[in-house]
């Protein structure tokens, strides 16, 4: 350990020290009187400064070790890319299981439904984010957009939830062009920023118009599935699932059946993006995402890639939503957040960018693990915020991202960085 | 009347403070072109420290008055340009030359990592100080509505116009304002002649944070509450200025703020309350759309 590695890890304890010992040594509470008090939190920053400080070192020994860092081989994707083909039916055999695994109770079911919403909604925003390159931040709205449609055709006019699913999934990517349209024009990062804003509008109004939405108290009383017109109700009655079976009616019935609902439209989505990307379409999408003018030059249709990419990244997104609407039975506003939009988008980074089994990872470890360790939830943000900085320094294409084009001629080579617009990374 | 010159006076403190963050985020974008999307929440960092030291300094009664606001000025100022430092280091520098989105998607992960450490270290609930500078002139007394000019808000634009005036003069007269001037129109041509760009753009960030300092401190000694979620939205109404003002851009960054702050408060007090995010949010997008120059930005030519 050299005087320099010492010295550069002490000027960083000092940065900590600045950093945390206002935010994290001074804590102010709501005291007796009403008044803000102060509570000192000292050992605390001496953790936080120690961390700093010996991070620092470690971090700096680990670069020493390491060398120059290499660029990405294509024998590394290739490889990431032969161990997807192994995990990818083991984790779908798992999927299709769990109902049937002994053991496997209401929780676990529930918490399998959740984990598959999000490897959805993340698989859907993958052909927007991943495939097509348009950083959309707002895709929370088109997920608001199908709960709502099927919450108020279904409460309105007592419309069966299939006949509800593409409608919702349609009106879902109508709104995809209606707001894609006016930003094609734009740079990406000024496209994240608008998407962003129609996001927020899209919430707001909904907070707002509260003869048709019922503003923040949401809408309630949404009819649940029906098994091709037989419900799940208890009472074993002819025209019930159970009844009609002559099976013992269990509450389990629905929550298995939405299970493999939700399980059906993530597989959809999944199949339509890897059949897309194959095609014309997605060779033009990924074409775009690399370098836009190049894209334009060799007469590619840049309106019509980024749309069908806005679209129909927003019917899966709908589709989604009609399923939420269907299994809370009630929805409203809060659970648009913008926050939503930045887990959904947090997932597909982490996962890697294009890459299926990757995401469908991130959203099992990020939903899931943090449903295991539910009494840390305030700190569930930080980590999710901190993992996206980390992945993007550390490998800013994901986990399991690769920049092999899905369709090559002959041998299959990572896209040069010397070639396209977007540059190493 | 008398009811539209309130509203005037109250729109133009409030434009003071988007303005303010704005010019953080024109000169971010300016020197390296990316959305510094955290820059709301740095301003709700500069908010947060400013409310320690309120709490330590003032309600302790070891100072008060003027002196005492000063003080938290500056504390707010130093740490907060500690933490846009800090930012720029870990979340930005690495990602210098890496694809277009990284860095904005980084910084998306650095604003949701400090609204979730403010949340974790000072707790979700909002945070009341009582006022500093109570009282204020009254201009009008028009049938028993009373037109006042707070102090406050005459601190507001006092305090932002000698902040922006320094900062003038930083930009414009002194070497690192020349330096920075030149790793907006061409870095590389910077670098090659003898300008520690990566160090200038640090100072950016650090002018840019201490910016941001000043109007969190003067919202909270306006609104006397915050909450660790403030710098969202904030945040999105000062990029929208920035935009509007034309992106890059310091005197339009000021000129819009003033704008979105008098759009906001004659919205709020003519249409609606409820939608007054929708006016700030409809503008960034009409704008974006029709003039992305903003009103006094140059085009951007685009550079195969």
């Amino acid at each position: 350990m050299t005087p320099a590695v010492l010295k550069d890890a002490a000027l960083t304890a000092l940065v900590a020290f600045g950093l945390f010992a206002p935010m994290v040594g001074l804590r102010t509470d709501v005291g007796p009187t009403g008044e803000l008090v102060l509570r000192q939190r000292w050992g605390d920053v001496a953790i936080l400064v120690g961390i700093a400080f010996v991070g620092r070192i470690a971090l700096m020994a680990w670069r020493a070790v390491r060398g120059e860092p290499k660029p990405p081989s294509a024998a590394r994707t290739e490889a990431i890319r032969r161990a997807g083909t192994f995990v990818a039916p083991v984790l779908l055999a798992f999927a299709v299981a769990l109902p049937l695994i002994p053991g496997t109770g209401r929780y676990e079911l529930d918490l399998g439904i959740l984990v598959l919403t999000y490897v959805m909604l993340g698989w859907g925003l993958n052909i927007v984010v991943g495939l097509a390159g348009l950083l959309d931040l707002g895709y929370v709205a088109f997920y608001a957009v199908g709960a709502y449609s099927y919450a108020l055709l279904a409460t309105n006019f007592g419309l069966s939830f299939w006949i509800c699913l593409p409608l919702a999934g349609i009106l879902a990517s109508f709104w995809g062009i209606l707001l894609g349209f006016p930003v094609l024009r734009l740079r990406g990062d000024y496209l994240a920023i608008v998407t962003l804003a129609f996001g927020e509008i899209i919430r707001i109004v909904l907070l707002n118009w509260v003869s048709l939405t019922g503003g923040p108290n949401g809408v309630s009383g949404i009819p649940r599935p029906t098994f091709f017109g037989l419900s799940f109700s208890m009472s074993g009655e002819p025209d019930t699932f159970a009844g009609f079976f002559g099976i013992e009616p269990s509450p389990s019935h629905r929550v298995i059946f939405l299970y493999y609902l939700i399980l059906g439209l993530a597989l959809l989505t999944n199949w339509v993006s890897i059949r897309l990307r194959r095609q014309p379409l997605g060779r033009a999408w990924e074409a775009l995402r690399e370098d836009e003018i190049a894209c334009r030059a060799l007469g590619i249709n840049i309106t019509a890639t980024k749309l069908t990419a806005f679209a129909l990244g927003a019917m899966f997104a709908g589709f989604a939503g009609s399923f939420f609407a269907t299994r809370q039975g009630f929805i409203s506003p809060e659970s648009f957040t913008f926050i939503e939009s930045a887990i959904i988008l947090a997932i597909v980074v982490l996962g890697g960018m294009g890459s299926q089994i990757g995401i469908a990872i991130a959203a099992l470890v990020m939903i899931g693990g943090f449903e295991v360790f539910r009494d840390l939830d305030e700190w569930r943000m930080l980590v999710f915020g901190g993992a996206m900085v980390l992945i993007m320094v550390v490998r800013p294409r994901g986990l399991v991202g690769h920049r092999t084009p899905t369709v090559a001629l002959g041998e299959r080579r990572s896209i040069s960085a010397e070639h396209v617009a977007e540059g190493h990374g | 009347m008398a009811y539209a010159l309130q509203q005037l006076i109250n729109g133009v403190s409030l434009g003071m403070i988007y303005g303010l963050i704005a010019v953080g985020y024109t000169m971010v974008y300016g020197i390296i072109g990316m959305i510094n999307f955290a820059h709301g929440d740095i301003f709700m960092i500069g908010a947060f420290v400013a409310l320690i030291s309120v709490v330590m300094f003032v309600s302790g009664g070891i100072m008060e008055g003027p002196a005492a606001i000063l003080l938290v000025l500056l504390i707010s100022m130093c740490i907060t340009a500690l933490y846009g430092w800090t930012v720029e280091r870990v979340a930005y520098r690495p990602l210098r030359g890496s694809f277009r989105l990284a860095p904005l998607i980084s910084a998306i992960g650095m604003s949701i990592v400090l609204q979730n450490y403010v949340q974790v270290a000072q707790g979700a609930r909002v945070k009341p100080i009582d006022a500093m500078l109570p009282g204020g002139v009254t201009i009008v007394e028009h049938q028993s509505f009373v037109v006042q000019f707070s102090y406050m808000q005459m601190l507001i634009i006092t305090v932002t116009l000698a902040v922006l005036a320094i900062f003038t003069w930083l930009v414009t007269r002194t070497p690192l304002g020349r330096a920075m001037r030149a790793c907006e129109q061409d870095r590389k041509m910077a670098a090659l002649l003898g300008i520690d760009t990566d160090r200038t753009i640090s100072l950016t960030f650090v002018i840019g944070a201490a910016l941001a300092a000043v109007a969190g401190t003067m919202f909270l000694l306006r609104y006397g509450v915050i909450d660790f979620y403030i710098g969202f939205l904030a945040g999105v109404k000062a990029f929208t200025a920035a935009v509007l003002g034309g992106i890059g851009s310091l005197p339009g960054a000021v000129l819009g703020g003033l704008l979105i702050g008098l759009i906001e408060t004659f919205w709020s007090a003519y249409f609606s309350v409820q939608y007054k995010d929708v006016a700030a949010f409809s503008i960034l997008a009409i704008t974006l759309i029709f003039m992305p120059t903003g009103l006094l930005g140059r085009a951007e030519v685009e550079k195969v």
